[in-house]
């Protein structure tokens, strides 16, 4: 089984694209519905290649992918239905 | 240039090692300057950078230990060396005050204390997950608030605990903080519990009960934090005030 860190590990990636801290926003998974902040995401690829995935920690589903190039950022949020920040 | 001035984007920025700490045979605590630092949170942590002269970098994520000061511009992080890591060994053996580093922090909202919050605190460490937890006591301390804090802080040998002295500093001098130390392997000379792990029966002797309503941190490796907050839950803990923050069995 492969190692995955928190998703708090995602706050310093997150932070270079966003102004705010995305670690502490609700995130809702469109596999099973869960909510909850993105700090408790499973992140796996923290330590290899060219990007990272982050599931659910409930279901297992791709919430979201960062992967960084040389000159961009992409950012697939494919797994998140919504994405509460707190005003 | 105008937008610069308004990006609030993070960046890396150079901080210089002016200080080593031996914490214990294995940890170091790096004191860093950091021209210019706004002040952190306890519990936020920093991504630490390192460039080799090919240009190869890497970088990993550290968990601030000390409390902010508006005194200074300095952060200190507590590194465990990994013996086969990438970057722990480097920062424990080889980085020597006055060499640079590049960070970018502090980051992460979620597994942060505040000093406004009133609710008791309950302190769960698992080995080095100890770290955060200590920038914690560190900043009630600071900001002279009386909010009850208890430390369970479990780990293999006496050997193996970090920040003892302060610890056993503080357990005495900081008014309403209980530090209680769980030992897996070994326990020291006439400690009354014998070493094994974390139990059910430590968390209700040592922590707080449920109906206090506490706000619980558990920091350690993935295992720890799970097999922690699932003695939590099953103690009548609510799920939504357990915050955790684990550390995968990689380099940290």
């Amino acid at each position: 089984m492969l190692d995955y860190v928190d998703g708090s590990s995602l706050a310093g990636p997150m932070r270079e694209l966003f102004a705010v801290d995305v670690t502490a926003v609700e995130g809702r998974c469109a596999g099973c519905g869960l909510a909850g902040p993105l700090a408790n995401l499973r992140v796996y690829g923290h330590d290899h290649g060219p990007g990272v995935v982050g599931r659910c920690p409930g279901c297992d589903e791709v919430i979201l992918r960062l992967v960084r190039t040389p000159t961009d950022a992409w950012l697939d949020l494919r797994g998140a239905v919504s994405l509460r920040f707190s005003m | 240039m105008a937008r610069a001035a308004v990006s609030r984007r993070l960046t890396w920025r150079a901080a210089t090692l002016q200080e080593v700490r031996a914490e214990t045979g294995s940890a170091h605590t790096l004191v860093f300057e950091v021209p210019g630092w706004a002040g952190h949170l306890p519990g936020q942590h920093v991504d630490v950078r390192l460039t080799a002269e090919d240009g190869y970098s890497t970088e990993r994520s550290y968990s601030i230990a000390s409390a902010f000061s508006d005194r200074d511009d300095l952060v200190e992080l507590t590194v465990q060396r990994i013996p086969d890591g990438e970057v722990s060994p480097y920062l424990v053996d080889v980085l020597q005050p006055g060499m640079r580093v590049e960070l970018r922090g502090p980051v992460g909202g979620w597994f942060v204390w505040r000093p406004a919050d009133t609710a008791p605190v309950l302190l769960v460490a698992g080995g080095s997950g100890v770290v955060p937890l200590m920038a914690m006591i560190r900043a009630r301390a600071e900001a002279a608030v009386r909010v009850p804090f208890r430390l369970v802080y479990s780990t293999r040998t006496p050997e193996d605990v970090l920040y003892a002295d302060e610890l056993r500093r503080r357990a005495l001098e900081d008014r309403g903080l209980d530090v209680t130390v769980v030992y897996t392997r070994r326990v020291p000379d006439g400690h009354g519990r014998p070493p094994g792990r974390l139990t059910a029966a430590d968390l209700a002797e040592w922590g707080w009960p449920p109906d206090f309503e506490p706000s619980v941190f558990v920091c350690g490796p993935t295992g720890f934090v799970e097999a922690a907050a699932d003695l939590l839950t099953d103690a009548g803990h609510e799920p939504q005030r357990i915050k955790t923050e684990r550390f995968g069995g990689t380099d940290a």
